[in-house]
């Protein structure tokens, strides 16, 4: 008879199917565990079943999320090299006079146009200003912009976005509609309009400018984000186990919904030094006696044909410290993503 | 008093094409201690009852439209959201199917495990840290200690899946509900997750209502069966009456459908047919179409649900004609045998060549 043995319903129908055939094999728990496929207790990185389907990740015990990007980040040349622009753009900006020790507001008329000499390797401005001291200190300004500019948005964008996502109904399509008014309004042409009646000379009409108008795009990238992670299990089952709202936002959701923030906020940055620079060009943006790449570089072009140098080293400046912040959130993108992996 | 008991329970989705009904009248009670499995296809509707029994139904699109959802006496449907979730985790807890995806990613399963003490119990992080451990050991995950700073995705399938019930009963809930626990698993760890969750059962004296659409794994765990088919009940048993005499067609079918010793070499047999689409029923019976027995009458009369023993119904007009409704000489000749069970008449009318005469009754 092909009926091994009697199993609790006294049903060979029951027992011939695989697992239940497998229960009657292993009656006992204990001896269950022992031969589980899970392998031997210790040691722990070798243990046979632990690669388990979808457990992805390369040899060598990753840590999660956070820990794999920084792995591979460090391993990254391009990272290092626009990290260590970058570390000393932000020392310049904290620090200039650690390297330029003239005042960029001293000028003096009678070495207008000046080309380079000791002491003065960039040459002087049609005021007669440093070009090597106004370039260094003009660092400050874009730093200060472009990451005041990104936080702001970041912040303000996931909190709306989040919310949005996560609540839905009334809000979320409240929302949509209201960012869809500000992907409408041309940016440069909305800081025309808007800066113009602006008289001053800090940074934060700029910067206040630049998170109204593009907050938007934020909180539409952090609303798809936490759209798709709460789709997932883990969020219903944290649910199934008693937690609240704000534990699911802040514990379950946020850690993995904020990947493609931070993103999308290190690549907006080099778009608001750009952007910064761009409407102080125009005159909108930051206004003498501010020292700016975009005004250096609008006082400038008149003359770009006696005195080239006047242009290129704020021009230089500004376009090494956009591409490096572009290749950090580049790497940064690419460490985050989990399916270039 | 029943552990829950729910009631004539509907819920439906509104989707952009109107709204589809996903359970029609389900009724099924669970005593402590009790192991019912609730069986279907995909679609059947098994899951969005259990979902809303617990509370964590999708809403919108989801909407409970009728019905109670009895724990413990309390109606848990008339309960504020605060109330609700205060006994989800602690009074009655669910496995999810996959572990790998129910488990959060970027915490480690000790953080995880934990959470449930800091958060039910308000205990200190430490503390919490400790219970989390003890419950992994528990469960059977060797080196407990050094594994509570991993991370989900560094442990296997059955390990997953172990520490997802330690979740579950960390707080030593009445009821849990288990939804396909063991079906993303490998054959061999299903019979040892299911041993696992049997012997917890039973040592908290839980009441368990397991979802599944294996007829295998339940037979030896459960207590009591209700078979769901298109969002209704259509027979409800204890576990040896329905193996051995299904009182309706479905079941009959799905038993058919289980590959067996005795039939080696046939071609395995499968219902007609297919599930039918939740958002166009048919009318009458929903399985008639695919149905060996069915006559007029199913094409226009929902079948209510009849009394073909004491705890035992079926939602079909000629349960009288199905092995169930035969007659129990069947069953009591069996018991001492050692006849194979293929006995019973099938559908096709077709013979198992260990049949029984008793099956014509």
């Amino acid at each position: 008879m092909p009926e091994p043995r009697v199993s609790p319903a006294g049903d060979g129908a029951v027992a011939a199917t695989g697992a239940g055939g497998a229960m009657d094999l292993a009656t006992s728990e204990g001896a269950a565990r022992e031969r589980g496929p899970e392998g031997p207790p210790v040691p722990r990185g070798t243990a046979p079943g632990d690669a388990g389907p979808g457990g992805g990740g390369p040899v060598g015990r990753p840590r999660g999320l956070w820990a794999d990007a920084w792995r591979d980040l460090r391993r990254d040349p391009v990272f290092v090299v626009s990290a260590l622009v970058i570390v000393f753009l932000v020392v310049i900006a904290v620090r200039p006079s650690l390297i330029a020790g003239g005042n960029p507001l001293s000028c003096d008329l009678g070495r207008a146009q000046e080309g380079a000499r000791p002491g003065h390797p960039f040459g002087f401005t049609a005021q007669g200003c440093d070009v090597y001291t106004r370039t260094v200190y003009g660092a400050r300004t874009s730093v200060v912009v472009g990451v005041l500019a990104s936080l702001g948005v970041a912040l303000i964008g996931s909190v709306l976005g989040g919310l949005a996502g996560f609540f839905g109904g009334f809000w979320d399509a409240a929302l949509s509609r209201v960012t869809d008014i500000f992907f409408g309004i041309p940016v440069v042409l909305g800081g025309l309009v808007l800066l113009s009646v602006v008289t001053s000379s800090t940074v934060w009409p700029v910067i206040g400018f630049m998170v109204l108008l593009t907050w938007p795009q934020l909180s539409r990238i952090a609303r798809g984000s936490v759209l798709s992670v709460k789709q997932n299990d883990f969020v219903q089952a944290a649910r199934a186990l008693g937690a609240s709202s704000t534990r699911l936002l802040l514990r379950h959701i946020l850690p993995n919904a904020v990947a493609p923030v931070i993103v999308v906020a290190t690549i907006a940055l080099s778009t608001f030094i750009a952007l910064e620079a761009t409407l102080s060009y125009l005159g909108v943006g930051l206004k003498p006696p501010a020292v700016s790449w975009g005004i250096d570089i609008s006082n400038a072009s008149p003359y770009i044909r006696n005195s080239p140098h006047m242009l290129l080293w704020p021009a230089g400046a500004l376009a090494v410290t956009v591409l490096a912040f572009i290749m950090l959130g580049d790497v940064v993108r690419d460490a985050l993503d989990p399916k270039l992996r | 008093m029943a552990l829950l008991e729910v009631t004539g329970l509907h819920v439906e989705f509104r989707t952009r094409d109107g709204t589809v009904p996903a359970v029609s009248g389900v009724s099924y009670r669970v005593d402590a201690g009790e192991t019912l499995a609730v069986l279907g296809e995909s679609g059947s509707g098994k899951s969005v009852t259990a979902q809303a029994v617990m509370g964590i139904l999708d809403s919108p699109p989801g909407r409970i439209t009728a019905g109670r959802v009895l724990f413990r006496g309390q109606d848990l449907l008339t309960l504020k959201e605060e109330r609700r979730r205060r006994i989800r985790g602690a009074e009655m807890a669910m496995i999810f199917q996959d572990a790998l995806s129910a488990l959060n990613p970027v915490l480690t399963v000790g953080a995880q495990l934990g959470e449930m003490f800091t958060v039910h119990r308000g205990m200190s992080r430490k503390a919490a840290r400790a219970e989390a451990v003890r419950l992994m050991d528990r469960v059977g995950i060797p080196a407990a200690k050094d594994r509570a700073g991993d991370y989900p995705h560094q442990f296997s399938g059955g390990m997953r899946q172990r520490i997802m019930i330690a979740m579950a009963l960390a707080l030593e809930p009445a009821l849990i509900i288990a939804d396909e626990p063991t079906t993303a698993l490998d054959v061999t760890v299903q019979a040892q997750v299911m041993d696992l969750l049997a012997e917890l059962r039973r040592e908290l004296a839980m009441g368990l209502v397991l979802i599944t659409h294996d007829l295998g794994v339940v037979a030896d765990v459960a207590d009591r069966i209700v078979v769901m088919y298109a969002g209704r009940i259509v027979e409800s048993a204890p576990v040896r009456d329905i193996y051995r005499r299904p009182a309706h067609p479905y079941t009959e079918g799905l038993l058919e459908s289980v590959p067996r010793v005795d039939r080696k070499g046939r071609e395995l047999y499968a219902i007609k047919g297919l599930p039918p689409n939740p958002r166009r029923i048919p009318p009458g019976c929903a399985f008639h179409p695919r149905c060996p027995r069915a006559r007029e009458v199913c094409r226009t009369e929902v079948p209510p649900q009849f009394e073909v023993a004491p705890e035992r119904t079926s939602a079909c007009f000629f349960w009288r004609e199905t092995p169930g409704g035969t007659g129990a000489p069947d069953g009591t000749e069996m018991r001492g045998g050692t006849e194979m069970p293929g006995g019973t008449e099938t559908p096709g009318g077709t013979r198992a060549p260990g049949g029984t005469e008793e099956g014509d009754g």
